[in-house]
């Protein structure tokens, strides 16, 4: 029964986690992009249709990344060529995502999908209480913990982590150095988009195999949520991703054990702790300053 | 000493010809020629406004000419961006410090070093070239958490290990004691005599005219003379600088009739621990300034200068209101504008994000500080507080020209302005209030010698008006000339002020080196 919970708050969690590790990664670099349940919805309808027609959960979920990035290239090109408010760009590229995702996947409501086999290893995988939880996951959990590592150590162990962060806290100073600015930024938000998409495709090929329009249902903002609430920290990434899993599943176990807590306040339970999160960082200066990337959503225009 | 002079058939290390920049309808830059050769100080001399950062921008490759062209070891190059730059082997310590605040001093070096750099070689490395050339840091502390003279130092070490062949030195001596000023002088002295070249910028013309080999003047965008300073006076460059003589500050003396009255700011035994990890502790600080004089506060950058600041000003509150007295009325535990309705006015070291909103017009920026001191004026429509835009203007255009304040359009951003312009609008914002009690941080950090003279002109004239003023400030030459006392700081200390006719140089850095207070602890040093 504890592993059999265990195994859903990881399902529930990684596409929160790989979501929000993506969106870090956009956001150190200085870029604010709303857009994040647009990708992810756009990765779980192309997953979910490639999936479908090829047969193959394994390339559905390269179309699910490839869409995501796909689609976080539309909005790299609104806001650092065309320098477009990043705010409004990212709220309208979550609409857009919505309303096409649905239109794509219309033929496909209700079709049984292609699930994403778990992991299994024989022996290992049958040890009592922790071998599924840690030999029978879907590949996507591994991959998600992988990730993290690379994330961090990305940004605080190689010379590209430290410039990108570098662009977030000072474009001005970074391109008077010589860095490519626009060029990061760029990067980012494609790998940013990618996450999302794979986000969006774990949704739709191993979490719930099938297609339902607006299934995301509003994971994307908890991813966004996630990254403040963690303080621009990979690590704080992970634990409040599982966090935020296990709150929405002890939701479900909460209602079928008939524990009279509205379900409403349990999903707004994410929101609240980033607000609170964001109170308790804004008090600290040093906090705050160490923690959030300064030209965070500034547009960056070089002057010539 | 003298180095190979300049003549037609050396080849020079940098050669720029007939460089122009134009903004819009300004032309920052105006068919600029230079010269610089290989192993000598070069000194770029010119008011605030005259060109002269973006002359060297466009050598750095920050900026693109928009006509001319540069020769780099005899070879025309065109330098795209500040990477190529130094890859050619030009390096810049920047006046505007383009540090990044978040990232910690070693970090911040590592970017700008080249890609095989590893890592963690840095930290090891910034401390030896920090110790070789007497500039001490701290590589792991957070470039946010340090002092103005920290982070220059920060600067000088980031271009020094790139082993640049010219290396431009935007203001450097801004921020540093005499003493620390003599070791950078070494520093350059011996950079030259290893054969490389440094382009110098700086306002003061004594130390160009100890220094550097040569002086190209630039004045309004164009080339106004090339000289050798040594051949010259400090007033003859000022004269080439400005195009007129430079203004003495006139001090007539203090009007002692006034003996018995009250001090009109009262600093009584302020002790405050650090607020943050790299923030100074004050202990037991006294001061009294009265109506008439100005009290000069000297001392080395972050010897809880900028916490003092904090406290008079209201920034910081104190346990007891008696703490801080302006004008006789305890005002330790008030806040800011309460501090400003008693007649006082504050202007702080850092003029962007601190003294003004950087993406604020001059007018709003003006209507920020004095929203609560000049209400009726300010704002109209009783209760409904509306900000009266034209009363702003007609303000802002009478500090404008009172501090001969040079902008390029109608009401710019305040970060549109240059160091110097932005921080003569700050000092006159106050000013035009004629406040009582007057406390200034670095008043002209960065300022040219036109524009400081007529602050430190204003500083001495509010004071003879009948206000108490106080001046902190790194440049003693500054503190020297407006100041009727002067104190110094030193680890949140602040010692006894000495009146000017008792003062020396060489007393004022033994008081800032914390010679007048250490001997207990010296003692128990050494016990």
């Amino acid at each position: 029964m504890f592993e059999a919970i265990l195994l859903t708050v990881a399902t529930a969690a990684t596409p929160l986690l790989i979501a929000a590790l993506g969106e870090l990664v956009v956001e150190r670099s200085g870029v604010l992009n709303l857009g994040v349940e647009g990708m992810m919805i756009m990765g779980a309808v192309c997953g979910f249709v490639v999936a479908q027609t090829t047969g193959s959960a394994w390339v559905g979920m390269g179309a699910a990344i490839l869409a995501g990035a796909a689609f976080s290239l539309l909005f790299g090109f609104l806001t650092l060529t065309l320098v477009t408010n990043q705010v409004a760009t990212g709220l309208a590229l979550t609409l857009l995502g919505l309303g096409a995702s649905a239109m794509i996947g219309e033929s496909f409501v209700g079709l049984p999908g292609v699930k994403m086999e778990s992991l299994y290893i024989a022996g290992l995988t049958d040890i009592p209480y922790v071998g599924k939880l840690l030999f029978g996951q879907d590949p996507i959990f591994y991959i998600s913990i992988l990730l993290t590592i690379a994330v961090v150590w990305f940004l605080f162990r190689t010379r590209a982590g430290l410039t990108l962060r570098a662009v977030g806290d000072n474009h001005t100073s970074a391109h008077a150095l010589g860095v490519p600015v626009v060029r990061i930024r760029y990067l980012a938000v494609l790998f940013g988009g990618a996450c999302a998409g794979l986000a969006g495709g774990q949704l739709s090929l191993v979490y719930v195999p099938q297609w339902v329009e607006n299934m995301t249902a509003g994971r994307g903002w908890i991813a966004l949520a996630l990254v403040v609430f963690a303080s621009w920290r990979p690590w704080r990434i992970l634990a409040g991703a599982y966090l935020f899993g296990a709150v929405s599943i002890g939701q479900l176990h909460a209602q079928a054990l008939g524990i009279g807590i509205p379900s409403q306040f349990m999903s707004s339970l994410p929101y609240l702790a980033t607000i609170v999160v964001l109170v308790l960082i804004s008090r600290n200066k040093r906090l705050t300053l160490m923690n959030t990337p300064t030209s965070l959503g500034k547009p960056f225009v070089p002057d010539r | 000493m003298t180095q190979k002079r300049i003549d037609g058939s050396e080849t020079p290390l940098l050669e720029a010809d007939k460089l122009t920049k134009i903004f819009g309808t300004l032309k920052a830059c105006d068919e600029i020629d230079l010269r610089i050769s290989a192993g000598e100080i070069h000194s770029l001399l010119g008011e605030n406004g005259a060109g002269k950062s973006t002359l060297v921008k466009m050598l750095f490759g920050a900026l693109q000419p928009s006509s001319g062209s540069i020769s780099w070891k005899g070879n025309a190059v065109t330098v795209t961006n500040p990477a190529m730059g130094r890859s050619l082997g030009i390096g810049m310590v920047f006046q505007h410090f383009s540090l990044f605040d978040a990232l910690t001093a070693a970090e911040n070096i590592a970017l700008s070093l080249d890609e095989k750099t590893p890592l963690d070689t840095i930290a090891a490395r910034a401390r030896g070239i920090g110790d070789a050339y007497g500039l001490p840091v701290d590589p792991d502390a957070l470039v946010g958490d340090l002092s103005v003279g920290e982070r220059q130092r920060i600067e000088i070490i980031r271009c020094l290990l790139q082993n640049p062949d010219l290396i431009i030195l935007d203001e450097p001596t801004s921020v540093l004691t005499p003493q620390e000023a003599d070791l950078l002088f070494v520093t350059l002295e011996r950079l030259r005599s290893e054969g490389k070249s440094i382009l110098y910028i700086s306002h003061r013309l004594e130390e160009v005219r100890r220094l550097c080999d040569r002086a190209t003047v630039l004045r309004h965008g164009k080339v106004v003379g090339q000289c050798d300073p040594r051949a010259e006076t400090a007033a003859s460059l000022a004269r080439m600088m400005v195009g007129s003589d430079i203004h003495v500050i006139e001090r007539s003396p203090v009007q002692k009739s006034a003996e018995q009255s009250l001090p009109l700011v009262e600093v009584n035994g302020l002790s405050q621990r650090p607020r943050g990890p790299f923030s100074v502790s004050l202990h037991d600080i006294r001061l009294a300034v009265q109506a008439g004089e100005i009290l000069g506060i000297a001392g080395v950058a972050g010897n809880g200068q900028g916490e003092l600041f904090e406290a008079i000003s209201g920034e910081v509150l104190q346990e007891r209101p008696d703490i801080i007295r302006l004008r006789g009325k305890d005002a330790g535990r008030i806040g800011i504008s309460a501090r400003r309705k008693l007649g006082a006015a504050f202007v702080p070291e850092e003029r962007l994000g601190h003294g003004a909103v950087p993406d604020m017009s001059l007018t709003n920026n003006l209507l920020l500080s004095r929203h609560a001191t000049d209400r009726k004026v300010f704002l109209a429509g009783g209760a409904l507080k509306l900000v009266a835009e034209s009363s702003l203007a007609s303000a802002a255009k009478r500090i404008i020209g009172r501090m001969d304040v040079r902008k390029s359009a109608e009401n710019p951003d305040a970060s549109a302005l240059s160091g110097g312009n932005l921080q003569k609008f700050l000092i006159g914002r106050e000013l035009d209030r004629n406040p009582s009690v007057m406390i200034v941080n670095q008043p002209t950090w960065g300022v040219d010698a036109g524009a400081a003279a007529h602050i430190r002109q204003a500083l001495v004239d509010l004071a003879r008006s009948g206000s108490a003023v106080i001046v902190i400030s790194q440049d003693l030459d500054e503190l020297f000339e407006i100041s009727d006392r002067i104190a110094a700081m030193v680890h949140g200390r602040l010692s006894e002020s000495v009146p000017i006719e008792a003062m020396n140089r060489e007393r004022v850095g033994l008081m800032m080196g914390g010679a007048e207070h250490a001997a207990p602890l010296a003692s128990a040093g050494a016990a």
